[in-house]
């Protein structure tokens, strides 16, 4: 009897051992995001005791290696950022929300179990393969028709970018979409109502937030695009004015110029306070899609 | 009436199309690269040493077994990590401020653009940590980025497994983690198998990162060990397609491309193959 006891008192120390190695093991995640975080932070932080956050933040010219006056502000790289995810999700949307309404209410179950795996695939393609298809065929293409000496533009890398997140979008929407109850559909049309209708009337508006929450997830992602953003750009470093103009996003700018760098100079620092600002800015995009998706969740679980 | 009907053919007609749309044009990116990418394809290619001077005459070995190298570094040490990570999420933890912290934290991690994880792998893998820039940095960072992929497909595959299979064997007398260990992760191995060779997969594709924390485009020998540098297939592709004198430069990232395409594309199609083979085997 008493050679039993020990026994369940061994094995429930050894369970409660397991237990706490499990969430101690689960706290590393948290470290990596706290800890990128602060390693952003404290090699940005040379540049904010001596620039401003106005002087980085709206400062029209990025000019790290002029003698004399190197520029630091980056307000030409967040526009190139914004044209870029702008341009992309525009392209992306209307295709990637049709998708999404076809695959979760007219498509049939065999079209649905083809198209969903190719957009996985699409998916799975890495952007440097983006960028390289829009070197040699997209910016040449792009040139001819608009009748530019190159095609290496906003315009070209919107596109590239398109195509990167229309998965996102499609996945997500169709997501939030097939979760909605089936009795919104069967009670709309038993109302007299067409499909279509209830679509339009019914099913989107109650979807609307949920799809809101992939719209942003997909612009966290466009944001962060590096490579095939980097391959098709342009990357000059004036102003952009215009879509026809070649960008130099965020993102960009940090992998062309990092292996460049002398470690702990000036320029170096200058790029982690990129880094931070992208950082920040995709932290909010996701927190907010984030926070918009646990929201519809709730409103639809029953 | 009528017309109703005939303005819904025609908007479904639309969606069908612009679903179709995506098919059309993932073949046509494959069906571009390939026609491009596969006359320069061939044994010498595929197994020789990449040759500086004329490329023409040499291959990819090194990036080829550089970025199978990278891939191993990074199933050691994201798939435990996940794993565990995961099973106390859905098994252990209870609906606490931790918890949601933790879950907050997986979801969040998974939106960090791939660079700003490189930028973090150079501050703190290659120069802290002093690791230099090598294959063991490389294998370190990517990690930390497919952990939460790992995390949230593991998840998947422990909730699918219902929820009876846990209180037989408790009700057996077994403890948890022995009712984990043995009736619900053996369940649940395919599901992780799959999510995690997806999101390995994705990493691999990765450029950005490893840029910053060990790929480099050139070394005549293969990494002896994980503290030297180490070609990789993206990068290699990167740099023939935008920083290469040669002519043929770009027709050779298009044979780059792929390699890669296909050692992509085979290892989600097999883990696709995988999924439906055990979704077919099982019986509840």
């Amino acid at each position: 009897m008493r050679k039993h006891l020990v026994q369940t008192d061994c094995f429930r120390h050894k369970e409660e051992l397991i237990r706490v190695g499990l969430q101690v093991v689960s706290v590393v995640t948290l470290l990596i995001l706290v800890g990128i975080f602060l390693f952003l932070f404290i090699n940005a932080f040379d540049v904010f005791s001596t620039l401003s956050l106005k002087e980085f933040l709206l400062g029209r010219e990025w000019n790290p290696i002029a003698y004399g006056q190197p520029l630091w502000g980056i307000l030409g790289l967040l526009k190139g950022t914004f044209m870029v995810t702008f341009g992309g999700l525009l392209l992306a949307l209307p295709i990637g929300l049709s998708t999404a309404l076809y695959l979760s209410f007219v498509a049939s179950r065999k079209v649905r179990e083809i198209i969903k795996p190719v957009i996985e695939l699409i998916a799975s393609i890495p952007s440097v393969v983006l960028g390289l298809l829009g070197i040699v065929f997209l910016s040449p293409f792009i040139a001819q028709i608009f009748g530019l000496p190159s095609g290496l533009n906003a315009l070209s890398a919107s596109i590239v970018v398109a195509i990167m997140i229309l998965p996102t979008i499609i996945s997500i929407s169709e997501d939030v979409l097939s979760s909605l109850p089936s009795t919104f559909m069967e009670a709309s049309l038993a109302l007299g109502a067409t499909k279509w209708q209830t679509i339009k009337m019914v099913l989107f508006p109650a979807a609307r937030s949920g799809i809101l929450a992939a719209i942003m997830l997909a612009l966290g992602r466009a944001v962060g695009e590096t490579m095939a953003v980097l391959m098709v750009a342009g990357n000059a470093r004036a102003f952009p004015s215009s879509f026809f103009d070649p960008v130099r996003p965020m993102t960009a700018t940090i992998a062309i110029e990092i292996k460049e760098v002398v470690q702990g100079s000036f320029h170096y620092h200058a790029l982690f306070a990129i880094g931070l600002v992208l950082f920040l800015l995709t932290f909010l995009i996701n927190l907010i899609g984030d926070l918009i998706i646990s929201k519809q969740v709730k409103k639809y679980r029953w | 009436m009528v017309t109703k009907q005939v303005q819904q053919s025609i908007i479904f007609f639309l969606f069908s199309l612009a679903s179709w749309f995506s098919v059309a044009l993932l073949l046509f990116i494959v069906a571009f690269v390939f026609s491009k990418g596969v006359p320069v394809i061939s044994w010498t290619f595929l197994t020789s040493f990449w040759s500086h001077l004329d490329i023409t005459s040499g291959g990819i070995i090194q990036a080829l077994l550089g970025t199978v190298y990278l891939g191993i570094g990074v199933i050691v040490f994201s798939l435990p990590i996940g794993v565990l990570t995961a099973i106390y999420l859905q098994e252990y933890a209870k609906d606490s401020l931790f918890t949601r912290i933790i879950s907050l934290t997986v979801r969040n991690l998974a939106g960090v653009p791939s660079i700003v994880y490189g930028m973090f792998g150079l501050a703190f893998f290659v120069l802290l940590l002093n690791f230099g820039t090598s294959l063991l940095a490389a294998s370190c960072t990517l990690s930390i980025m497919t952990i939460p992929w790992i995390i949230t497909s593991t998840q998947e595959a422990l909730k699918a497994v219902p929820f009876s299979f846990r209180e037989g064997s408790y009700a057996l007398g077994a403890t948890k983690w022995q009712t984990i260990r043995r009736n619900v992760l053996p369940h649940a191995t395919s599901g992780i198998l799959t999510g995690s060779i997806i999101g390995v997969s994705r990493a691999l594709g990765e450029t950005a990162p490893i840029i910053m924390v060990g790929a480099t485009f050139f070394m005549d020998y293969l990494p002896h060990s994980v503290f030297d540098k180490f070609m990789a297939l993206p990068y290699h592709l990167f740099i023939l397609a935008t920083q290469h004198a040669d002519p043929l430069a770009q027709t050779y990232a298009m044979g780059v491309a792929v390699v890669l395409i296909l050692f992509i594309f085979v290892l989600n199609l097999g883990s696709f193959y995988v999924r439906y083979r055990i979704r077919s085997m099982k019986k509840w």
